[in-house]
Protein backbone atom coordinates (compact mmCIF):
# COMPACT_ATOMS: atom_id res chain seq x y z
CA UNK A 1 0.00 0.00 0.00
CA UNK A 2 1.24 3.58 -1.04
CA UNK A 3 2.29 5.95 2.26
CA UNK A 4 -0.78 8.40 2.70
CA UNK A 5 -0.28 11.91 3.87
CA UNK A 6 -2.86 13.87 5.21
CA UNK A 7 -2.77 17.50 3.99
CA UNK A 8 -0.06 19.84 4.93
CA UNK A 9 0.17 18.77 7.98
CA UNK A 10 3.55 16.88 9.42
CA UNK A 11 3.58 12.94 9.77
CA UNK A 12 3.99 12.48 13.36
CA UNK A 13 4.14 8.67 13.31
CA UNK A 14 5.71 6.96 10.18
CA UNK A 15 5.89 3.31 9.83
CA UNK A 16 7.69 1.75 6.94
CA UNK A 17 7.47 -1.41 5.95
CA UNK A 18 7.52 -2.83 9.28
CA UNK A 19 7.72 -6.42 9.91
CA UNK A 20 7.34 -8.34 13.16
CA UNK A 21 7.58 -12.18 14.01
CA UNK A 22 7.18 -14.44 17.36
CA UNK A 23 8.99 -16.65 16.49
CA UNK A 24 7.88 -18.76 13.51
CA UNK A 25 4.72 -16.86 14.05
CA UNK A 26 4.55 -13.54 11.18
CA UNK A 27 2.31 -11.36 12.88
CA UNK A 28 3.02 -7.87 11.16
CA UNK A 29 3.20 -7.83 6.99
CA UNK A 30 4.87 -4.99 5.66
CA UNK A 31 3.18 -2.39 7.72
CA UNK A 32 3.41 1.38 6.46
CA UNK A 33 1.36 3.94 7.83
CA UNK A 34 1.41 7.48 8.46
CA UNK A 35 -0.20 9.18 10.61
CA UNK A 36 -0.23 12.94 10.82
CA UNK A 37 -0.13 15.56 13.78
CA UNK A 38 -3.55 16.07 15.12
CA UNK A 39 -4.82 12.80 13.27
CA UNK A 40 -7.11 10.48 15.25
CA UNK A 41 -6.79 7.07 13.31
CA UNK A 42 -8.62 3.80 14.71
CA UNK A 43 -7.35 0.29 14.37
CA UNK A 44 -9.74 -2.46 14.00
CA UNK A 45 -9.74 -5.77 12.62
CA UNK A 46 -10.27 -9.33 14.21
CA UNK A 47 -8.41 -10.19 17.07
CA UNK A 48 -4.87 -11.82 16.31
CA UNK A 49 -4.96 -9.23 13.07
CA UNK A 50 -2.31 -7.44 14.94
CA UNK A 51 -3.26 -4.40 15.98
CA UNK A 52 -2.26 -4.54 19.43
CA UNK A 53 1.20 -5.38 18.54
CA UNK A 54 1.69 -2.86 15.83
CA UNK A 55 0.42 -0.62 18.52
CA UNK A 56 2.92 -1.25 21.16
CA UNK A 57 5.94 -1.76 18.66
CA UNK A 58 5.35 2.40 18.27
CA UNK A 59 6.76 2.93 21.22
CA UNK A 60 9.00 -0.34 21.48
CA UNK A 61 7.35 -2.12 24.21
CA UNK A 62 7.83 -4.63 21.45
CA UNK A 63 10.85 -4.39 19.12
CA UNK A 64 9.96 -4.32 15.30
CA UNK A 65 12.02 -7.17 13.23
CA UNK A 66 12.45 -5.30 9.92
CA UNK A 67 11.07 -1.70 8.98
CA UNK A 68 11.75 1.54 10.12
CA UNK A 69 9.30 3.25 12.53
CA UNK A 70 9.80 7.29 13.08
CA UNK A 71 8.02 9.20 15.55
CA UNK A 72 8.17 13.39 15.09
CA UNK A 73 10.93 12.87 12.70
CA UNK A 74 12.93 10.87 14.84
CA UNK A 75 13.65 7.24 13.95
CA UNK A 76 12.79 4.82 17.41
CA UNK A 77 16.16 4.68 19.43
CA UNK A 78 16.78 0.97 20.10
CA UNK A 79 17.28 1.32 23.89
CA UNK A 80 18.49 2.50 27.10
CA UNK A 81 18.04 6.52 27.87
CA UNK A 82 17.51 7.78 24.34
CA UNK A 83 14.43 5.45 24.21
CA UNK A 84 13.39 6.61 27.07
CA UNK A 85 13.39 10.07 26.45
CA UNK A 86 11.15 8.78 23.21
CA UNK A 87 8.83 6.99 25.27
CA UNK A 88 8.14 9.93 27.19
CA UNK A 89 6.84 11.72 24.10
CA UNK A 90 4.59 8.96 23.11
CA UNK A 91 1.74 8.17 26.14
CA UNK A 92 0.07 5.20 26.09
CA UNK A 93 -2.73 3.44 27.78
CA UNK A 94 -3.05 -0.21 28.28
CA UNK A 95 -6.60 -2.49 28.43
CA UNK A 96 -5.53 -3.09 31.80
CA UNK A 97 -4.86 0.02 32.76
CA UNK A 98 -1.75 -0.54 34.51
CA UNK A 99 -1.74 1.94 37.68
CA UNK A 100 1.11 1.56 39.61
CA UNK A 101 -0.90 -0.40 42.57
CA UNK A 102 1.37 0.91 45.84
CA UNK A 103 0.59 4.67 44.72
CA UNK A 104 -2.12 6.98 45.09
CA UNK A 105 -4.00 8.27 41.99
CA UNK A 106 -2.54 11.43 42.37
CA UNK A 107 1.57 9.74 42.57
CA UNK A 108 0.51 8.04 39.84
CA UNK A 109 0.08 10.81 37.72
CA UNK A 110 3.47 12.80 39.00
CA UNK A 111 5.88 10.38 38.80
CA UNK A 112 6.74 10.54 35.11
CA UNK A 113 6.79 14.64 34.99
CA UNK A 114 9.22 14.14 38.14
CA UNK A 115 11.35 12.02 37.77
CA UNK A 116 11.10 12.24 33.59
CA UNK A 117 10.59 16.20 33.11
CA UNK A 118 12.52 16.88 36.85
CA UNK A 119 9.54 19.11 37.23
CA UNK A 120 9.07 20.44 40.89
CA UNK A 121 6.66 18.22 43.24
CA UNK A 122 4.18 21.27 43.72
CA UNK A 123 3.67 22.02 39.68
CA UNK A 124 3.64 18.47 39.02
CA UNK A 125 0.79 18.43 41.88
CA UNK A 126 -1.20 21.18 40.56
CA UNK A 127 -1.04 20.04 36.42
CA UNK A 128 -2.21 16.57 37.59
CA UNK A 129 -5.11 17.85 39.97
CA UNK A 130 -6.27 19.74 36.70
CA UNK A 131 -5.80 16.29 34.28
CA UNK A 132 -7.92 14.86 36.90
CA UNK A 133 -10.57 17.75 37.11
CA UNK A 134 -10.72 17.28 33.25
CA UNK A 135 -10.96 13.73 33.19
CA UNK A 136 -13.95 13.84 36.25
CA UNK A 137 -12.16 11.81 39.01
CA UNK A 138 -10.73 15.18 41.21
CA UNK A 139 -12.04 13.68 44.18
CA UNK A 140 -10.09 10.25 43.82
CA UNK A 141 -6.52 11.85 44.14
CA UNK A 142 -5.91 10.09 47.25
CA UNK A 143 -7.52 7.03 46.25
CA UNK A 144 -5.53 3.84 45.49
CA UNK A 145 -6.46 2.46 41.81
CA UNK A 146 -7.89 -1.03 43.49
CA UNK A 147 -10.64 1.53 45.44
CA UNK A 148 -11.71 2.61 42.01
CA UNK A 149 -13.86 1.41 39.29
CA UNK A 150 -12.41 0.38 35.82
CA UNK A 151 -13.66 3.31 34.32
CA UNK A 152 -12.01 5.93 36.47
CA UNK A 153 -8.83 3.74 36.73
CA UNK A 154 -8.77 3.92 32.92
CA UNK A 155 -9.58 7.69 33.53
CA UNK A 156 -6.84 7.93 35.66
CA UNK A 157 -4.56 6.37 33.27
CA UNK A 158 -5.53 8.72 30.45
CA UNK A 159 -4.45 11.61 32.49
CA UNK A 160 -1.13 9.80 33.95
CA UNK A 161 -0.79 9.79 30.07
CA UNK A 162 -1.41 13.13 29.30
CA UNK A 163 0.49 13.92 32.33
CA UNK A 164 3.87 13.66 30.16
CA UNK A 165 2.15 16.38 27.55
CA UNK A 166 2.48 13.15 24.43
CA UNK A 167 2.88 14.19 20.89
CA UNK A 168 0.97 11.41 20.62
CA UNK A 169 -1.43 8.87 22.47
CA UNK A 170 -1.55 5.95 21.61
CA UNK A 171 -4.55 3.40 23.80
CA UNK A 172 -4.52 -0.49 23.09
CA UNK A 173 -8.14 -1.59 23.70
CA UNK A 174 -8.70 1.14 25.95
CA UNK A 175 -12.26 -0.30 26.82
CA UNK A 176 -12.24 -3.83 26.30
CA UNK A 177 -11.42 -4.28 29.93
CA UNK A 178 -14.58 -2.57 30.98
CA UNK A 179 -17.83 -3.79 31.95
CA UNK A 180 -20.15 -1.97 29.40
CA UNK A 181 -21.49 0.67 31.70
CA UNK A 182 -18.25 2.07 32.34
CA UNK A 183 -17.05 2.40 28.02
CA UNK A 184 -18.69 5.82 27.76
CA UNK A 185 -17.18 7.72 30.46
CA UNK A 186 -13.65 6.64 28.75
CA UNK A 187 -15.15 7.11 25.38
CA UNK A 188 -16.01 10.79 26.35
CA UNK A 189 -12.81 11.72 27.36
CA UNK A 190 -11.23 10.13 24.18
CA UNK A 191 -13.28 11.90 21.98
CA UNK A 192 -12.61 15.47 23.81
CA UNK A 193 -9.20 14.66 23.23
CA UNK A 194 -9.50 14.06 19.81
CA UNK A 195 -11.59 17.14 19.26
CA UNK A 196 -8.80 19.29 20.83
CA UNK A 197 -6.10 18.31 18.55
CA UNK A 198 -4.30 15.16 20.40
CA UNK A 199 -2.60 13.11 17.21
CA UNK A 200 -4.13 9.63 18.38
CA UNK A 201 -3.79 5.84 17.18
CA UNK A 202 -6.32 3.70 18.85
CA UNK A 203 -6.97 -0.05 18.96
CA UNK A 204 -10.50 -0.73 19.93
CA UNK A 205 -13.45 -2.62 19.00
CA UNK A 206 -16.02 0.33 19.71
CA UNK A 207 -17.51 1.33 16.82
CA UNK A 208 -19.21 3.97 17.56
CA UNK A 209 -16.14 5.79 18.73
CA UNK A 210 -14.55 5.62 15.36
CA UNK A 211 -17.79 7.19 13.64
CA UNK A 212 -17.72 10.09 16.22
CA UNK A 213 -14.02 10.65 16.67
CA UNK A 214 -11.74 9.30 13.82
CA UNK A 215 -10.50 10.86 11.10
CA UNK A 216 -8.99 7.79 9.36
CA UNK A 217 -10.21 3.92 10.14
CA UNK A 218 -7.48 1.30 9.31
CA UNK A 219 -8.55 -2.35 9.14
CA UNK A 220 -6.33 -5.11 9.76
CA UNK A 221 -6.32 -8.54 9.11
CA UNK A 222 -3.59 -11.01 9.41
CA UNK A 223 -0.68 -9.27 9.90
CA UNK A 224 -1.59 -6.93 6.91
CA UNK A 225 -2.74 -3.34 6.81
CA UNK A 226 -6.32 -4.62 4.62
CA UNK A 227 -7.73 -0.98 4.20
CA UNK A 228 -7.72 2.60 5.34
CA UNK A 229 -10.25 5.46 4.84
CA UNK A 230 -12.69 7.84 6.09
CA UNK A 231 -14.93 6.19 8.76
CA UNK A 232 -18.20 7.48 6.51
CA UNK A 233 -16.45 5.29 3.65
CA UNK A 234 -15.02 2.70 5.52
CA UNK A 235 -18.42 1.66 7.91
CA UNK A 236 -20.80 2.15 5.29
CA UNK A 237 -19.23 1.05 2.07
CA UNK A 238 -15.92 -1.03 2.85
CA UNK A 239 -13.40 -2.06 -0.45
CA UNK A 240 -12.47 -5.39 0.51
CA UNK A 241 -14.31 -8.60 1.43
CA UNK A 242 -12.31 -9.11 4.22
CA UNK A 243 -13.39 -6.33 5.94
CA UNK A 244 -17.28 -6.78 4.68
CA UNK A 245 -16.97 -10.36 6.51
CA UNK A 246 -15.46 -8.22 9.16
CA UNK A 247 -17.77 -5.51 9.62
CA UNK A 248 -20.89 -8.03 9.04
CA UNK A 249 -19.86 -9.74 11.91
CA UNK A 250 -19.55 -7.09 14.92
CA UNK A 251 -22.27 -4.68 13.64
CA UNK A 252 -25.07 -7.73 13.67
CA UNK A 253 -26.25 -7.14 17.19
CA UNK B 1 20.22 -19.34 87.62
CA UNK B 2 22.90 -17.42 89.65
CA UNK B 3 25.37 -18.81 87.01
CA UNK B 4 23.67 -16.76 84.91
CA UNK B 5 23.26 -13.47 87.01
CA UNK B 6 26.86 -13.63 88.04
CA UNK B 7 28.25 -13.38 84.70
CA UNK B 8 25.47 -10.82 83.37
CA UNK B 9 27.96 -8.73 82.28
CA UNK B 10 29.77 -10.81 79.57
CA UNK B 11 26.92 -12.31 78.37
CA UNK B 12 25.37 -8.83 78.25
CA UNK B 13 27.96 -8.14 75.75
CA UNK B 14 27.44 -11.37 74.04
CA UNK B 15 24.17 -10.17 73.37
CA UNK B 16 25.19 -6.63 72.55
CA UNK B 17 27.64 -8.20 69.71
CA UNK B 18 24.96 -10.44 68.36
CA UNK B 19 22.72 -6.89 67.94
CA UNK B 20 25.12 -5.46 66.30
CA UNK B 21 26.26 -8.13 64.17
CA UNK B 22 22.43 -8.97 63.22
CA UNK B 23 21.92 -5.21 62.62
CA UNK B 24 24.84 -4.60 60.31
CA UNK B 25 24.27 -8.10 57.95
CA UNK B 26 20.76 -7.76 57.60
CA UNK B 27 21.60 -4.09 56.38
CA UNK B 28 24.26 -5.34 54.19
CA UNK B 29 22.31 -8.82 53.01
CA UNK B 30 19.38 -6.78 52.38
CA UNK B 31 21.50 -4.33 50.02
CA UNK B 32 23.52 -7.60 48.35
CA UNK B 33 20.04 -9.20 47.91
CA UNK B 34 18.46 -6.42 45.96
CA UNK B 35 21.48 -5.57 43.68
CA UNK B 36 21.69 -9.66 43.23
CA UNK B 37 17.96 -9.85 42.42
CA UNK B 38 18.12 -7.18 39.84
CA UNK B 39 21.15 -8.83 38.34
CA UNK B 40 19.24 -11.93 37.99
CA UNK B 41 15.90 -9.77 36.25
CA UNK B 42 18.40 -7.70 33.96
CA UNK B 43 18.19 -7.17 30.82
CA UNK B 44 21.62 -8.35 29.77
CA UNK B 45 22.44 -12.10 29.87
CA UNK B 46 25.91 -11.06 31.31
CA UNK B 47 24.29 -9.75 34.19
CA UNK B 48 21.95 -12.28 34.46
CA UNK B 49 24.70 -14.75 34.46
CA UNK B 50 26.72 -12.80 37.31
CA UNK B 51 23.19 -13.08 39.79
CA UNK B 52 22.57 -16.21 38.81
CA UNK B 53 26.62 -17.73 39.77
CA UNK B 54 26.36 -15.36 43.13
CA UNK B 55 23.44 -17.21 44.24
CA UNK B 56 24.31 -21.11 43.29
CA UNK B 57 28.16 -20.21 44.47
CA UNK B 58 26.83 -19.15 48.04
CA UNK B 59 23.00 -20.77 48.62
CA UNK B 60 25.19 -24.07 48.11
CA UNK B 61 28.05 -23.81 50.51
CA UNK B 62 27.78 -24.23 54.20
CA UNK B 63 28.18 -21.09 56.40
CA UNK B 64 30.38 -22.37 58.73
CA UNK B 65 32.79 -23.22 56.08
CA UNK B 66 32.92 -19.80 54.05
CA UNK B 67 33.37 -18.62 57.56
CA UNK B 68 36.25 -20.35 58.38
CA UNK B 69 37.96 -19.71 54.44
CA UNK B 70 37.15 -16.17 54.96
CA UNK B 71 38.63 -16.30 58.25
CA UNK B 72 41.74 -18.52 58.00
CA UNK B 73 42.44 -18.45 54.16
CA UNK B 74 42.14 -15.31 53.23
CA UNK B 75 45.61 -13.89 55.79
CA UNK B 76 47.68 -16.55 53.39
CA UNK B 77 47.37 -14.30 50.66
CA UNK B 78 47.84 -11.34 52.73
CA UNK B 79 44.30 -10.01 53.48
CA UNK B 80 43.23 -9.69 56.94
CA UNK B 81 39.93 -7.73 58.33
CA UNK B 82 38.95 -7.95 62.25
CA UNK B 83 37.16 -10.81 63.03
CA UNK B 84 33.81 -9.15 63.68
CA UNK B 85 34.16 -7.82 60.38
CA UNK B 86 34.96 -10.56 58.77
CA UNK B 87 31.78 -12.41 60.23
CA UNK B 88 29.36 -9.57 58.94
CA UNK B 89 31.05 -9.75 55.48
CA UNK B 90 30.62 -13.79 54.93
CA UNK B 91 27.13 -13.78 56.59
CA UNK B 92 25.54 -10.86 54.39
CA UNK B 93 27.32 -12.44 51.52
CA UNK B 94 25.45 -15.62 52.35
CA UNK B 95 21.88 -14.64 53.61
CA UNK B 96 22.15 -12.36 50.63
CA UNK B 97 21.95 -14.97 48.45
CA UNK B 98 18.67 -16.22 49.97
CA UNK B 99 17.12 -12.48 50.11
CA UNK B 100 18.49 -12.23 46.92
CA UNK B 101 15.91 -15.41 45.72
CA UNK B 102 12.84 -13.90 48.24
CA UNK B 103 13.25 -10.21 46.59
CA UNK B 104 13.55 -12.32 42.95
CA UNK B 105 10.13 -13.99 43.98
CA UNK B 106 8.74 -11.00 45.31
CA UNK B 107 9.08 -9.00 41.68
CA UNK B 108 8.29 -11.98 39.90
CA UNK B 109 4.56 -11.59 41.79
CA UNK B 110 4.74 -7.83 40.21
CA UNK B 111 2.70 -7.59 36.60
CA UNK B 112 4.50 -7.33 33.43
CA UNK B 113 1.91 -4.61 32.75
CA UNK B 114 3.08 -2.43 35.96
CA UNK B 115 6.93 -2.58 33.98
CA UNK B 116 5.07 -1.82 30.77
CA UNK B 117 3.73 1.35 32.48
CA UNK B 118 6.70 2.37 33.73
CA UNK B 119 8.93 2.51 30.56
CA UNK B 120 5.63 3.51 28.77
CA UNK B 121 5.80 7.07 30.84
CA UNK B 122 9.55 7.04 29.93
CA UNK B 123 11.21 5.55 33.26
CA UNK B 124 14.18 3.97 33.23
CA UNK B 125 15.33 0.61 33.59
CA UNK B 126 16.60 1.60 37.18
CA UNK B 127 14.07 4.02 37.63
CA UNK B 128 11.10 1.53 37.22
CA UNK B 129 12.85 -0.67 39.47
CA UNK B 130 12.94 1.55 42.11
CA UNK B 131 9.84 3.15 41.72
CA UNK B 132 7.26 0.97 40.57
CA UNK B 133 9.15 -3.09 40.75
CA UNK B 134 10.72 -3.30 43.85
CA UNK B 135 8.23 -0.81 46.23
CA UNK B 136 5.72 -3.62 45.02
CA UNK B 137 7.67 -6.46 44.57
CA UNK B 138 9.24 -5.70 48.51
CA UNK B 139 5.85 -5.96 49.69
CA UNK B 140 4.93 -9.15 48.65
CA UNK B 141 7.65 -10.73 50.32
CA UNK B 142 7.97 -9.10 53.66
CA UNK B 143 6.90 -12.36 55.36
CA UNK B 144 9.97 -14.66 53.77
CA UNK B 145 12.27 -11.51 54.48
CA UNK B 146 11.46 -11.62 58.12
CA UNK B 147 11.94 -15.77 57.96
CA UNK B 148 15.26 -14.92 56.46
CA UNK B 149 16.45 -12.47 58.90
CA UNK B 150 15.48 -14.68 61.83
CA UNK B 151 17.39 -17.49 60.27
CA UNK B 152 20.64 -15.14 59.76
CA UNK B 153 20.23 -13.83 63.77
CA UNK B 154 20.59 -17.65 64.33
CA UNK B 155 23.02 -18.18 61.97
CA UNK B 156 25.67 -15.15 63.71
CA UNK B 157 26.02 -18.10 66.22
CA UNK B 158 28.25 -19.71 63.74
CA UNK B 159 30.69 -16.31 64.72
CA UNK B 160 31.58 -17.97 67.60
CA UNK B 161 33.48 -20.68 65.68
CA UNK B 162 35.62 -17.79 64.41
CA UNK B 163 36.60 -16.43 67.34
CA UNK B 164 33.68 -13.64 67.56
CA UNK B 165 32.30 -13.60 71.34
CA UNK B 166 28.72 -12.93 70.29
CA UNK B 167 25.77 -14.50 72.57
CA UNK B 168 26.97 -18.44 71.79
CA UNK B 169 30.45 -17.64 72.89
CA UNK B 170 30.13 -15.68 75.61
CA UNK B 171 27.44 -18.06 77.05
CA UNK B 172 30.39 -21.28 75.87
CA UNK B 173 32.82 -19.33 77.96
CA UNK B 174 30.47 -18.59 81.23
CA UNK B 175 29.96 -22.90 80.88
CA UNK B 176 33.69 -23.11 81.08
CA UNK B 177 33.82 -21.61 84.49
CA UNK B 178 30.46 -22.83 86.08
CA UNK B 179 30.12 -25.95 84.42
CA UNK B 180 25.86 -25.01 84.17
CA UNK B 181 25.51 -25.96 80.81
CA UNK B 182 21.50 -26.04 80.98
CA UNK B 183 21.21 -22.66 82.96
CA UNK B 184 23.52 -21.06 80.32
CA UNK B 185 22.23 -22.32 77.41
CA UNK B 186 18.69 -21.87 78.53
CA UNK B 187 19.27 -18.45 79.13
CA UNK B 188 20.97 -17.53 76.23
CA UNK B 189 18.29 -19.50 74.53
CA UNK B 190 15.54 -17.41 75.52
CA UNK B 191 17.71 -14.40 74.60
CA UNK B 192 18.02 -15.19 70.77
CA UNK B 193 14.24 -16.56 71.01
CA UNK B 194 13.18 -13.10 72.54
CA UNK B 195 15.83 -10.98 69.46
CA UNK B 196 13.45 -13.65 67.26
CA UNK B 197 9.78 -12.57 68.73
CA UNK B 198 10.83 -8.97 68.03
CA UNK B 199 11.79 -9.45 64.49
CA UNK B 200 8.52 -11.33 63.79
CA UNK B 201 6.85 -8.89 65.38
CA UNK B 202 8.58 -6.26 63.11
CA UNK B 203 7.39 -8.10 60.04
CA UNK B 204 4.00 -8.29 61.35
CA UNK B 205 4.00 -4.97 61.76
CA UNK B 206 5.72 -3.78 58.36
CA UNK B 207 3.25 -6.32 56.38
CA UNK B 208 0.12 -4.39 58.04
CA UNK B 209 1.85 -0.98 57.13
CA UNK B 210 2.53 -1.24 53.70
CA UNK B 211 -0.22 -3.62 52.46
CA UNK B 212 -1.10 -2.65 48.94
CA UNK B 213 -4.66 -1.79 49.39
CA UNK B 214 -6.67 -4.48 46.30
Amino acid sequence: MAPETTGANRPMVSVRGLNKWFGPLHVLKDIDLTVAAGEVVVVVGPSGSGKSTLCRCLNRLETAGEGSIEIDGEPLPSEGRALARLRADVGMVFQSFNLFGHKTVLDNITLGPTRVRRIPRPEARQQAMALLERVGIADKADHHPAQLSGGQQQRAAIARALAMQPKVLLFDEPTSALDPEMVNEVLDVMVSLAAEGMTMIVVTHEMGFARRAADRVVFMDDGRIVESGAPDDFFAAPRTERARDFLSKILQH
Amino acid sequence: MEALTAHLSELGHGLVTTVELTVVTTVGAMLLGIVVATLRIAPVPLLRAIGTAYVEVFQNLPLLALLVLFVFALPTIGITFPLFTSAAIVIAVYEGAYLAEAIRAGINTVGVGQAEAARAIGLTFGQSLRHVILPQGLRAVIQPIGNICIALLMNTSLAAAVGVVELTQAANTVNLVEAQPIAVFTGAGLAYMLLALIIGQVTGLLERRLAIVR
